[in-house]
């Protein structure tokens, strides 16, 4: 079995300047903070990130945001992170951050339909709203959907609870969140993880994102704290 | 003798009367979160927390957080017994498909039709939807929980100003004035405060309100 296991700064080492990533969390709750870390450390710039929402200052995607590291933020709330605002109003160019606000049930579903092979799906969510604009509007069986098309990312960076050497992932609690979506839907998955063990460790029944999926292991993650 | 009580009180008690027993709830950020003190006797409902749980229970004490477990405004909560955790396509699964009973949240605007703004001020406050577009368009039935105006100003319009959340979604809206109900011919008062006049909460509506010939006490 390949050896997956390998330290923050290894695993993000790939991760190219203007690359698009997902990173899992809600309110940084479940975001891989030692990935995040790793990140700004290299201070990749001019980053794609899809996440739930911008985090807090100093906390989760909210570390990339100061480090001035995102160009364009894919979420659906960014309201708790009053740095995005400060910096989709900027007058200085390089600072300057793209926000696309995206409903939260369909930011999740398009990451699915990403991870799924799916050409889009069809959501009754944003029909008459500025959602809409510049979407095509499908009426099945008497009433209008969205056309809201599948979104996918070069790397994912999740976190899990519990992790074996393979890569099958478990997730506690309210962590789970975008995780297991995201884990399907980019070309190569780091999974920062609070306990490492052996495969065969975690019942199959249990399992929530297969190893197939997952590309690095990094150990270390701490439990969430506000 | 005046109702004594503080308005987002009186507005979470009178909402609270909307639950039956069983029904499947999302609960808002703020005055919506404060229902689920208002339960009558025998009423128990069951928690929707749209960042993954089915099933939550109170806030956690202090000292006795599990650092794993948040609600949708990022408190500690707890859980129920024969709760579930899942993750976000399946927690939006469960709303847009109809599994919700009732959804009750705030609003800066509402309107005669039922449509909904809630989430945009442009060029002031952007703070994103969130999951709110997609409970009002999916739960049963959307409760607007609100102070009936914003510093005197009217909240409930004939038209939206602001960009719409969803349009035709609301059923019913319930203030520290009345009790509304969104019908095809317009807003309906089937119940109102015993402090106000029907010409007192018409002043603080821009829509024109239809008065139930069943008007009644607001308690």
């Amino acid at each position: 079995m390949k050896n997956k296991i390998m330290t923050a700064q290894e695993a993000v080492a790939r991760i190219w300047d203007g690359a698009t990533i997902m990173i899992g969390g809600f309110m940084a709750c479940g975001t891989p903070e030692i990935l995040i870390d790793a990140l700004v450390e290299k201070n990749a710039r001019n980053l794609t990130i899809i996440c739930n929402d911008a985090g807090v200052p100093g906390r989760g995607v909210g570390k990339l945001l100061s480090n001035g590291q995102i160009k364009t933020l894919i979420a659906s709330h960014v309201g708790l992170n009053p740095e995005v605002a400060q910096r989709m109003n900027t007058d200085v160019p390089e600072d300057k951050l793209e926000c696309i606000l995206v409903p939260q049930g369909t930011l999740a579903e398009r990451i699915r339909a990403g991870g799924a092979g799916l050409g889009g799906i069809l959501t009754p969510t944003g029909v008459g709203t500025i959602v809409a604009e510049g979407k095509q509007v499908i009426n099945v069986d008497g009433r209008d959907y969205l056309l809201e098309k599948p979104l996918k990312a070069d790397f994912a960076l999740i976190r899990g609870s519990v992790t074996d050497k393979f890569g099958n992932t478990v997730y506690n609690g309210t962590t789970k969140n975008f995780n297991p979506l995201m884990a399907t839907a980019a070309d190569y998955v780091i999974v920062g993880t609070c306990e490492i063990v052996e495969v065969g460790a975690i019942d199959p029944n249990h399992v929530m994102t297969s190893g197939i999926f997952v590309g690095a292991i990094v150990g270390g993650e701490k439990p969430w704290q506000i | 003798m005046a109702d004594m009580r503080d308005p987002k009180e009186i507005i979470a008690a009178r909402v609270a009367k909307e639950l039956k027993d069983g029904d499947v709830v999302n609960l808002g950020i703020g005055l919506p979160t404060m229902v689920a003190n208002f339960l009558p006797e025998g009423v128990n409902i069951i928690l929707q927390s749209e960042n993954g749980i089915m099933g939550m229970g109170p806030a956690a004490e202090k000292g006795k957080e599990d650092v794993d477990i948040i609600n949708a405004g990022a408190q500690y909560v707890t859980v129920n017994p024969g709760a579930m955790f899942f993750d976000s396509a399946t927690s939006f699964g469960i709303i847009r498909g109809g599994h919700v009973d009732a959804t009750i949240l705030g609003a800066l605007e509402v309107d005669s039709h039922g449509n909904l703004a809630n989430w945009i001020v442009p060029g002031k406050m952007v703070p994103g939807m969130g999951g709110a577009m997609d409970l009002v368009v999916g739960a049963r039935k959307v409760i607007i929980a609100m102070q009936h105006t914003q510093k005197g100003a009217p909240k409930i319009l004939k038209e939206c100003r602001l960009p719409y959340t969803a349009i035709g979604v609301v059923d019913m809206i319930i203030t520290e004035m009345g009790v509304m109900e969104v019908t095809k011919d317009g807003i309906v008062l089937t119940e109102i405060h015993p402090d106000y006049t029907v010409e007192q909460v018409q002043a603080a509506t821009e829509a024109e309100l239809i008065i139930s010939p069943d008007l009644k006490p607001m308690v």
